[in-house]
C-alpha cells in the first residue's frame, strides 16, 4: 500500500478498538458466518433491488425501447431498426453532435491529462506548502461541474467579455468566442482542462509510489531529466495513466452541464457545442421521442464500451505492471 | 500571496553549504512558478466573487477584480429569488436533495460493501464485477426507463427520483471505495468478534462500521458536493419552480432575465457555491486523499 509513510494519510487505519461483546451467542461454538449466504443477501438487499430495478431492468428496457416509437404517453410501437437507420442516414444534427463530442473528447482529455501530469511532476517535491498547493489545484475540479462556473465561462467568453477585451488589445477581436462556431467548442474544452486537478491528485499519489532507488539508479547511469522521465517515470506511472485515461474519457463523453449552460440549451452557434447528451436530452425530454433517445443512449454505451475495451486491450503493450503490486 | 514564498525552510548558517544559495533560489523559483499558475487558474473564481459585488454595468469587460463601488443590491436582488420564489426555497430544496443522497449512499453502500468485502456467497465475484462495470455505465442508458417508472408512479416532479436510487446503492463508485477500504482492515478483528460470538450483523455494527469512518466521511463529502452540483438529473426530474434546486434556479435566471441582471445572477451563483467552498475548506484533506486512494488501489 505504501501510503503509510506519508504524513497526510487520512485514510490510514485507526487503532484497533476492542469489539463489543456479542452477548447472546458467547460461549457457544463459533458459527461460520461466512458460509451463511442468507445474511449476505440481507446486507446486499438494497443493492440487489437497485441493481435489478434501476440498472439491469432499465438497461434491457431501453434496449427494447430503442427499437420502438415511444412518446411516454402511448404504448411503444415496434419499429425495428428504424431509429438507428434514421440516426445514421438522415439526421444531420445527430451526426453533428457525434462529431462535436468526438472533437471534445479527443482534444480535452489529452490536454487535461497532460496538464495534470505536468503539474503533478512540478508539485512532486518534498517542500513546504505542497499539501496546500495540491488542494488549491484540486479546487476547480469540485467547482467546475456546477452551473455557477459555467455561467462564469459564458460571461468571460462573450462579446466584449474579459477574454475578448484581452485578445482585443493584441488586435484580435473575436466578437466573443461563444458566438463563433469555430471557437465556441474551445470555450468548453478550456473549461474541461481547467479541472485537471482530479487526475493530477491521482498522478501525484502515483508518483510518490515510484521507488526512489529507480531514480538513483538512473542518475548513476547518467540519465538526463528527459530520459529519466521517459524511461522511469512514464513506465512506472502507466497503470495510473490508463486509469485516468479511461475515467476521463468516459466522463468527457457524458459532459452536459457546461454545453447546456454556455449555449443556453441549444448547442449553438450552428451546432458547434451540440454535445451528444444535449441532443439526447432534446430528443427525449423536449420532444418526447423516447425510443429515438434510447437508441442514442445505446449507441453511446457501445462507443464507450468499445473505447474502454480498446484501452484495456492495448494496455498490455504500453502499461507496465511491476510484479507484486497486482 | 507573496508571503507564501517567505516561509521557506531555512537552514541554520552552520549547515549551509556553498550550494545552499542556489537551492534556495530554486525553491523560491518553484514557489513563484506554482503561485503564478495558481493565480491564473483561480482567476475565474476570483472573478466570480468580485463580479457578484460589482454594479452590473461594469461587469462584462472589466478585467479588474476591484469594483468602482460596492453593489450589495446584487445580493438583495438575488435573495429575492426569481419567479416569486425566494432563494432560500431553492437553497432548502438543494439541501434536501443533497442530504437525502448522502444518507442514502452512506447506508446502502456500506451494507453492500461489507457483504462484498467480507461475506462469502456464491455470486460474489460476478456481482462485484457487475458493480465495477456499472461505474462505466452512462447514466443515459437507464435514464429513460427510470423516468418512465417514476412517471407511472406519479413521482416525477418530486425529490424521490433523485434520492431513492442512492438508498439502493446505485452509486457503484462508493461501494467500490468502501470495499477497498474494508479489505484493508485486519481480518483478525472480524475473527476476534466471531470468537466473542458476534454474527455478521454485530461484527458490521461494532467492528467494521466504526473503522469505516474515514471512508464514510469521504463518501458523504463527495456525495454532497456532486449532488449539489448535479444539474442533469435535476433538470430531468424537477419541473415545478417551487421544487427547483439552485442549479435549476440559476438556469431560470438566464432564461428569464436579460444581461442587465448579471449582477444578481452572479450573486446567486456565489451563494450556490458557498457550501461547496466551505466543504472544500473544511475537508480538503479527505477529498484529496479519497480521490488518490480510490484511484490507486484500483
Amino acid at each position: 500500500m505504501g501510503k503509510s509513510t506519508m504524513t497526510t494519510g487520512t485514510l490510514r487505519r485507526p487503532p484497533p478498538r476492542p469489539a463489543a461483546p456479542g452477548g447472546a451467542g458467547s460461549g457457544a461454538r463459533p458459527r461460520y458466518r461466512r458460509n451463511r449466504p442468507g445474511i449476505a443477501y440481507l446486507f446486499l438487499s438494497p443493492w440487489v433491488v437497485g441493481a435489478l430495478l434501476l440498472t439491469v431492468g432499465p438497461m434491457l428496457a431501453s434496449l427494447y425501447l430503442s427499437f420502438t416509437d415511444y412518446d411516454l404517453f402511448t404504448s411503444p410501437q415496434w419499429v425495428g431498426l428504424e431509429n438507428y437507420q434514421r440516426l445514421f442516414a438522415d439526421d444531420a444534427r445527430f451526426l453533428a453532435s457525434a462529431k462535436v463530442t468526438a472533437m471534445y473528447v479527443l482534444i480535452s482529455v489529452p490536454l487535461k491529462l497532460a496538464a495534470a501530469l505536468a503539474v503533478a511532476m512540478l508539485l512532486n517535491r518534498k517542500r513546504r506548502g505542497q499539501g496546500f498547493y495540491r488542494s488549491a489545484f484540486y479546487a476547480p475540479s469540485l467547482l467546475g461541474t456546477g452551473v455557477a462556473i459555467a455561467l462564469v465561462w459564458r460571461a468571460m467568453f462573450t462579446d466584449a467579455g474579459v477574454v475578448d477585451s484581452v485578445t482585443g488589445t493584441f488586435g484580435w477581436d473575436t466578437g466573443g468566442w461563444i458566438n463563433e462556431p469555430d471557437y465556441a467548442l474551445y470555450v468548453l474544452i478550456i473549461l474541461a482542462v481547467w479541472q485537471f486537478g482530479a487526475p493530477m491528485v491521482i498522478f501525484l499519489a502515483g508518483l510518490k509510489q515510484i521507488p526512489t532507488e529507480l531514480y538513483d539508479a538512473a542518475a548513476v547511469d547518467g540519465s538526463g531529466t528527459w530520459r529519466t522521465f521517459r524511461s522511469v517515470t512514464l513506465p512506472m506511472l502507466s497503470p495510473i495513466i490508463l486509469f485516468n485515461l479511461v475515467l476521463e474519457t468516459i466522463h468527457a463523453f457524458q459532459a452536459f452541464t457546461p454545453a447546456f449552460i454556455v449555449s443556453g440549451g441549444r448547442g449553438g452557434p450552428s451546432n458547434s457545442t451540440l454535445f451528444y447528451t444535449l441532443y439526447l436530452y432534446e430528443r427525449g425530454f423536449s420532444q418526447f421521442r423516447m425510443g429515438y433517445a434510447s437508441a442514442m443512449a445505446w449507441i453511446l454505451l457501445l462507443v464507450i464500451a468499445i473505447i474502454t475495451a480498446l484501452f484495456f486491450g492495448t494496455s498490455r503493450r504500453w502499461v507496465f505492471y511491476s510484479g507484486e503490486d497486482r | 500571496m507573496s508571503t507564501l514564498s517567505d516561509g521557506l525552510p531555512t537552514r541554520t548558517p552552520a549547515t549551509r553549504r556553498p550550494g545552499a544559495a542556489g537551492a534556495r533560489l530554486r525553491t523560491v523559483g518553484w514557489h513563484a512558478l506554482i503561485i503564478a499558475v495558481l493565480a491564473l487558474l483561480l482567476y475565474p473564481v476570483a472573478w466570480l466573487l468580485a463580479t457578484s459585488i460589482k454594479p452590473t454595468d461594469e461587469i462584462l469587460s472589466s478585467l479588474s477584480l476591484l469594483p468602482s463601488r460596492l453593489a450589495p443590491e446584487n445580493y438583495t436582488a438575488a435573495l429575492d429569488g426569481i419567479a416569486g420564489i425566494g432563494v432560500w426555497q431553492f437553497f432548502a430544496n438543494s439541501v434536501i436533495v443533497a442530504v437525502g443522497a448522502v444518507i442514502g449512499n452512506l447506508g446502502s453502500c456500506a451494507l453492500a460493501a461489507y457483504a462484498f468485502a467480507r461475506l462469502r456467497f456464491r455470486l460474489r465475484g460476478p456481482l462485484f464485477a457487475f458493480t465495477l462495470l456499472t461505474i462505466m455505465l452512462p447514466y443515459h442508458v437507464v435514464l429513460i426507463p427510470q423516468y418512465t417508472i417514476f412517471q407511472k408512479l406519479d413521482l416525477v416532479g418530486t425529490f424521490v427520483p433523485l434520492i431513492l436510487p442512492k438508498l439502493l446503492a446505485t452509486d457503484a463508485f462508493f461501494v467500490f471505495l468502501m470495499v477497498q477500504f474494508i479489505r484493508g482492515l485486519p481480518r483478525e478483528l472480524d475473527d476476534a468478534a466471531e470468537i466473542d460470538g458476534c454474527g455478521p450483523v454485530l461484527t458490521f455494527r461494532y467492528v467494521i462500521l466504526p473503522l469505516l469512518k474515514p471512508a464514510l466521511v469521504t463518501t458523504a463529502i463527495f456525495t454532497f458536493i456532486w449532488t449539489w452540483n448535479d444539474f442533469f438529473s435535476q433538470l430531468v426530474y424537477l419541473n415545478d419552480p417551487e421544487t427547483y434546486t439552485l442549479p435549476l434556479a440559476l438556469r431560470l435566471f438566464i432564461d428569464q432575465t436579460s444581461e442587465s441582471a448579471f449582477g444578481p445572477m452572479f450573486a446567486m451563483s456565489v451563494l450556490s457555491i458557498v457550501p461547496v467552498l466551505l466543504f472544500f475548506l473544511a475537508f480538503q484533506r479527505y477529498l484529496v486523499e479519497g480521490i488518490a486512494t480510490s484511484g490507486l488501489k484500483g
